[in-house]
């Protein structure tokens, strides 16, 4: 049976069964805790909407859609704690903004605004990266610089996001092995989305879970349903313990598997109709985290079609606000293009900021810019 | 530039005095570490971090998996988040698993994050050919570096020098490639003071000075022009010798310089001709001092092929014999 065809809670952590039903144990988080891990689930899902939205109609550029993934996002975000680090891959809107990045910066980058993939001072997000896997050892040599930094001992958590596509990557590799080796501070949490663009995931590897990969580096792995919010803040919770301090005879990285489904494209770019059939997405869509987590709230008495409502409505004026705010910032400066290279630019790279500034004078912006 | 120039000095090979700019500088400051393939408890497949280890620990200076891509990658992590990490390749040739983190990464976090994230680290490998090495050892390929934007690239040619600008490289807040010319790792000594100075990364050093004609070069090649043009003055050619030290950023002001009181260029390197920097330089004669252009410039540089086994890597290489040449059709034009 191939992995698309195999019941997905096969050896997998789950707490909420597809109707939001409890079938596992329901983490320790606060009731108004759990109503704004719902309410950042469905900010990024409208956002997500959105966000396509403007792409078709011209005003950004391609962007990779994360519906079907909120669960994994929100539920891993929330449980880690204010120190501790996020190192995205590119798809991570939903995990950064629980994290303090603001969607309004999230949409600048997809415009094509560099300034939005400079996370605020004090917000402990790494940059997006886009080449696939490169970030894993990233998070490794953060991680490991934390450790190091502290005699041994370090003070907090790297949690980096990546796709099942990644776990191909020699990068992939390259970062678990160093962090089985120097026993650094990690959570590797894939995104098991299915699909690495066209490549279904039995195309990238022959091992029958991802998470049994962690085997190989010599610490724990685990599945968990990522379209079950509160079974991947479990077991994300779990994995950032052990990272900061892990019991007798334990590793400190913690691969995570969440297996879960990309509802749209890979990106804007992408027609997933050319290697998936409406069957399959209508099947993975009976999981959505997000009615499970309201039936799950209803039930606890925490929801009701008011508050419901509610969340709806603020949910449509924080992305309205944030579309706002993205699109009447000014481009950013032509000249700023010189100024994040290095430090201090060498003479040769002054001499061409000069030469670009005077053909700029010269012949004005409206020369440069399309229409 | 030296900061210390009353203080003693010691007579070392170009590859101890790599070994005491690390050692200074890791004594100077904490946050400097060395890592890589073999450069622990071995120190260095070429002695280049030998007795770190036992100085410094094995935090300090550690042994990595076999993993370039890993090496460089976790050293970026490092760096971004404060740390000063000197990341060893073993050679040059191998620095190709680990490119995607040099050029996606190394040399673009400051750009991508505004500068929220920086990169004060130091990538070091033995490069260049001519010692005998098995097949993917003796490449030069300094120009994939010099060609991406974001990174420092600097080859030293004397011990002093390399312990000058490898400190210059550590102190750097930004990414620097460290090539260094094994060639002449142990070639012949220099001194070099024991205390801490800098050379300063960009700056070119005029090794010869000549009227007849401007020999640029850098690293292991800077050796055979001063060859050629020492045998070249008996003949009554006067060639200047410009060692280049950094080739990106370069120093185009000392090449022009030079160029305008010969009038006359042979650019040397051991790297193939096409796109190498050989070009760079020439293209900047022709931009900036066209005018005073007596003669064609000449490239004299290794051939456009892989780089050979050894058995014919003697004939690959520019030598003294193929300098001079390059300086006569330069002066006799």
């Amino acid at each position: 049976m191939s992995t698309l065809e195999r019941d997905p809670r096969e050896s997998m952590v789950q707490v909420l069964d597809e109707d939001g039903s409890v079938v596992g144990d329901v983490p320790d988080v606060g009731d108004d805790e759990l109503v704004e891990m719902y309410h950042n689930m469905k900010l990024a899902r409208h956002f997500d909407t959105r966000a396509v939205s403007l792409q078709r109609q011209g005003r950004m550029g391609t962007y990779p859609p994360l519906s079907g993934q909120e669960g994994a996002q929100v539920g891993s975000a929330m449980a880690l704690a204010e120190g501790d680090w996020t190192i995205p891959s590119y798809r991570e809107h939903a995990a950064n903004l629980v994290r303090g990045m603001g969607l309004e910066r999230t949409l600048r980058y997809w415009m094509g605004d560099e300034r939005g993939n400079s996370p605020p001072e004090g917000v402990n997000v790494f940059t997006a990266a886009v080449p696939i896997a490169s970030q894993i050892p990233h998070a490794t040599g953060m991680a490991w610089a934390d450790k190091l930094k502290h005699g041994g001992d370090p003070e907090n958590a790297y949690i980096c996001y990546f796709g099942d596509g990644a776990t191909s990557e020699g990068d992939f590799h390259e970062g678990l092995n160093f962090a089985g080796v120097f026993d650094t501070p990690n959570v590797f949490f894939c995104n098991n989305n299915q699909w690495a663009i066209s490549v279904p995931r039995e195309r990238q590897t022959a091992s029958e879970t991802l998470a049994q990969k962690a085997v190989a580096y010599g610490f724990e792995g685990v599945r968990v349903d990522g379209m079950d919010p509160l079974a991947v803040y479990s077991v994300t919770s779990d994995a950032l313990e052990k990272a900061k301090s892990p019991g007798e005879g334990e590793r400190r990285p913690t691969l995570v598997e969440a297996v879960q489904y990309r509802y749209g494209a890979h990106t804007t770019a992408d027609d997933p109709s050319v290697y998936r059939t409406d069957e399959e997405v209508e099947r993975w869509k009976a999981k959505d985290p997000i009615p499970r987590l309201e039936a799950f709230l209803r039930n606890q008495g925490l929801l009701d079609d008011e508050r419901v409502d509610a969340i709806e409505e603020a949910v449509e004026e924080e992305v309205a606000a944030a579309i706002e705010e993205a699109e009447s910032t000014a481009r950013p400066d032509p000249s700023t293009m010189f100024e994040h290279v290095f430090e201090e630019a060498p003479p040769d790279l002054a001499e061409q900021a000069e030469e670009f500034a005077a053909i700029r004078e010269k012949y004005g912006d409206e020369a440069f810019l399309e229409e | 530039m030296s900061t210390q120039e009353s203080e003693a000095t010691q007579n070392l090979t170009l590859v101890q005095s790599v070994r005491d700019a690390l050692a200074t500088e890791m004594e100077r400051d904490d946050d400097v570490l060395v890592m890589g393939e073999d450069v622990g408890k071995n120190g260095g497949v070429f002695r280049a971090t030998e007795g770190l280890w036992k100085e410094f620990g094995e935090d300090r200076v550690i042994d990595t998996p076999l993993a370039e891509s890993g090496i460089i990658g976790t050293a970026v992590g490092m760096a971004a988040m404060g740390l000063k990490p000197v990341p060893e390749i073993q050679f040059s040739g191998f620095m190709y698993p680990g490119f995607d983190q040099i050029v996606s990464h190394m040399a673009r976090l400051r750009t991508r994050s505004r500068s929220r994230f920086t990169l004060p680290m130091v990538l070091r490998a033995p490069y260049g050919g001519g010692i005998r090495a098995p097949e993917h050892h003796s490449e030069s390929k300094e120009a994939f570096y010099a060609h991406e934007a974001g990174l420092k690239v600097v080859i030293p040619s004397t011990p002093y020098d390399t312990k000058g600008l490898l400190t210059s490289a550590i102190r750097d807040p930004d990414p620097v490639v460290f090539l260094e010319p094994k060639l002449i790792y142990r070639a012949f000594r220099g001194d070099v003071p024991e205390g801490d100075y800098e050379v300063p990364i960009g700056e070119a050093s005029v090794r010869r000075e000549g009227s007849d004609v401007s020999v640029f070069t850098y690293g292991a090649m800077t050796r055979p022009s001063l060859e050629a043009a020492e045998e070249l003055a008996e003949e009554g050619v006067d060639a200047e010798v410009v060692d280049l030290r950094t080739v990106s950023p370069m120093d185009r002001e000392a090449i022009v310089e030079s160029f305008k009181k010969t009038g006359r260029a042979c650019v040397v390197h051991e790297a193939p001709k096409t796109g190498g920097l050989a070009g760079e330089i020439t293209a900047t004669l022709q931009e900036e001092a066209l005018l005073y252009q007596e003669a064609p410039i000449q490239r004299v540089t290794g051939y456009d092929v892989p780089y050979p086994l050894y058995a014919m890597e003697d004939y690959y290489m520019p030598n003294a014999a193929r300098v001079a040449e390059g300086i006569k059709d330069a002066v006799e034009f």
